[in-house]
């Protein structure tokens, strides 16, 4: 086997990821380990071009005009040295009714003092989609500090969703920076779920601009604090246009001696666009919790069941 | 020998006195109904029984199987074989229903799937179009207080109280919630119905009237039900009837 092939199997395998899957010729895939890329597989009207940079990786990613790739692209960021930085460095481009969905894992399994930083630059065309699963798992001793920031612009029609999951392991720190503009009819759904503990720090900043007129956007976030863990969590909505909905809604549970705070802005700047917006911060529910408890469950497994509910 | 049994209890919250010294029996294997309008402190004596939060600090005692359990958490409760079911149960976000009932079933049951299908059938609903589905609003009322009751069901607990289990229930489907009521007894377990529901009440084989935080009749159903209907539900605690004259009244 060779190095790369070695390489590959090891990010592969910390991120429980069936090799298979890189074998088959209709799944598209990037592998990259440190500033390496170990792996990479395109299908038909998709174009990945990757050089090296300092510490990482520039990715170019285009998606061809009415490609609609079938299975999702599986993408692997990993670092398995326990210190070093990974840069990656994506400029993407999803042209006029092009849709591509992204698996991206994001392996840091032996991290002791570990930097990962993302800068994204996505451009969805009129009426593509672009759906982008983002999957962490860190090491348990919090040697993390992952800072992905994106720019992203959603052209009329189209329509971008992103799920970031940051749930095994350390958070270390985490510091979210993710800003969309939408144009008209267009569609924006960010959600982020973060289970932190210890002395983790999780900050989260999303903004979407509803530019369009009848240009939809929700803010979802889940974040469940404990120990002493933080967490900040900045949600920005704006409607500019007629008839731009959104919805912002941030739920954090706090134990133990974690904090949070959450800070929803919402603005509206045209007579027919509407935005609400919910927000709750606090101990796990009461009455959920003794619900559970009245089944039999001790307090600490109802409190697992309720925030792992949350987190889903 | 009853299988629950409760002297002397009284709760006060925030000063004010809410329960007046309770004195009950709960007989094993049967059905009973804890009836009173609203406001009464049916939901409330329930809760102290659960030893839920805000209904712990009690005075007087509660024995179950002889067991005095006024210092167990509700979990500890549960795992005796008590349970509760909401009148307006908890909703959780990212639980299915299959996730929910199975969490009171015993952890070493080699039969989980099993017994949630069936629960859900006993409580008319088909578990293809439940099972995966998340227990939060996106359910009805009704179809979340028939899932409370699923759980409780698949929990298999010898004492449930179910607090007004028709509530939020469609009239096409109470039959069906009855005749879970029905299975339940048919197995031993013993059910006490909070309730100020007649044809809830006409389920039960033993009934207790409850006006301002006091038991002021223990009968059969059959005796208070009447009672109750010409009396407390005109009256809705503006008097403040004497137990003797409540007595009275029944022969």
């Amino acid at each position: 086997m060779s190095a790369d092939k070695n390489l590959a199997s090891e990010i592969t395998g910390s991120a429980n990821i069936e090799s298979d899957i890189f074998k088959q010729k209709d799944i598209a895939h990037l592998l990259i380990q440190h500033d390496k890329v170990v792996g990479k597989h395109a299908v038909e009207g998709l174009k990945i071009v990757t050089e090296k940079i300092p510490n990482g990786i520039q990715i170019n990613l285009r998606l061809r005009k009415g490609t609609k790739i079938k299975k999702p692209v599986q993408m692997c960021f990993g670092m398995m040295p326990k210190t070093g930085i990974q840069r990656i460095k994506l400029n993407a481009v999803i042209e006029k009714n092009a849709h591509i969905n992204v698996l991206a894992h994001c392996t840091f399994p032996n991290a002791e003092n570990v930097k990962h930083l993302m800068d994204a630059v996505l451009t969805l065309e009129e009426n593509a989609s672009y759906k982008y699963y983002e999957r962490h798992i860190h090491s348990d001793k919090g040697g993390v500090q992952v800072v992905p920031k994106a720019k992203i612009h959603v052209g009329k029609k189209a329509r971008y969703i992103t799920d970031f999951e940051l749930l095994k392991g350390r958070v270390g720190l985490i510091d979210i920076d993710y800003e969309t503009t939408c144009e008209e009819q267009s569609t924006l759904e960010m959600n982020a779920r973060v289970n932190a503990y210890s002395d983790d720090i999780v900050k989260i900043r999303e903004a979407g601009h509803l530019k369009g007129a009848h240009s939809r956007g929700v803010l979802l976030t889940r974040v469940a604090v404990r120990d002493q863990s933080k967490a900040e969590v900045y949600s920005e909505l704006t409607a500019s246009a007629p008839y731009a909905r959104g919805h912002v809604d941030c739920k954090e549970i706090v134990q133990d001696n974690g904090i949070v705070s959450a800070v929803p802005v919402v603005k509206v700047n045209n007579p027919k666009a509407h935005i609400t917006h919910e927000a709750s911060l606090g101990s796990v529910d009461s009455k959920q919790l003794q619900t559970l408890m009245a089944r039999g469950l001790s307090e600490e497994e109802a409190t697992d069941k309720i925030i792992q509910g949350l987190l889903q | 020998m009853g299988i629950l049994e409760i002297s002397n209890l009284s709760l006060h919250i925030n000063n004010k006195q809410i329960l007046r010294d309770i004195n009950l029996d709960i007989w094993r294997g049967h059905i009973h109904a804890l009836v009173g309008t609203n406001g009464a402190g049916k939901s409330t004596l329930a809760s102290a029984i659960m030893g839920l939060e805000g209904y712990k600090d009690i005075t007087g005692k509660i024995f179950f199987n002889s067991e005095l359990i006024n210092a167990l958490t509700i979990d500890q409760r549960a795992r005796k074989g008590i349970t509760f079911g909401w009148q307006e149960p908890a909703r959780y976000e990212g639980i299915s229903v299959s996730d929910y009932i199975g969490a009171g079933i015993q952890k070493n049951e080699n039969n989980r799937a099993g017994i949630i299908e069936d629960a859900l059938k006993k409580v008319a609903l088909k578990p293809e179009d439940y099972l995966t589905r998340a227990v939060d609003e996106t359910l009805s009322g009704g179809e979340r207080k028939k899932i409370e009751l699923a759980a409780i069901i698949a929990m298999n607990p010898p004492f449930i109280m179910l607090d007004e289990p028709d509530s939020g229930i469609d009239v096409a489907t109470l039959d069906r919630m009855a005749d879970a009521i029905k299975i339940l007894k048919k197995k031993g377990t013993t059910v006490l119905l909070i309730t100020h529901s007649l044809a809830v009440m006409r389920q039960a084989d033993h009934a207790f009237l409850m006006c301002n935080g006091q038991i002021i009749e223990k009968n059969t159903a059959d005796k208070i039900i009447p009672y109750f209907e010409q009396n407390c539900i005109p009256c809705d605690h503006k008097n403040k009837p004497d137990k003797r004259q409540v007595q009275e009244a029944m022969k």
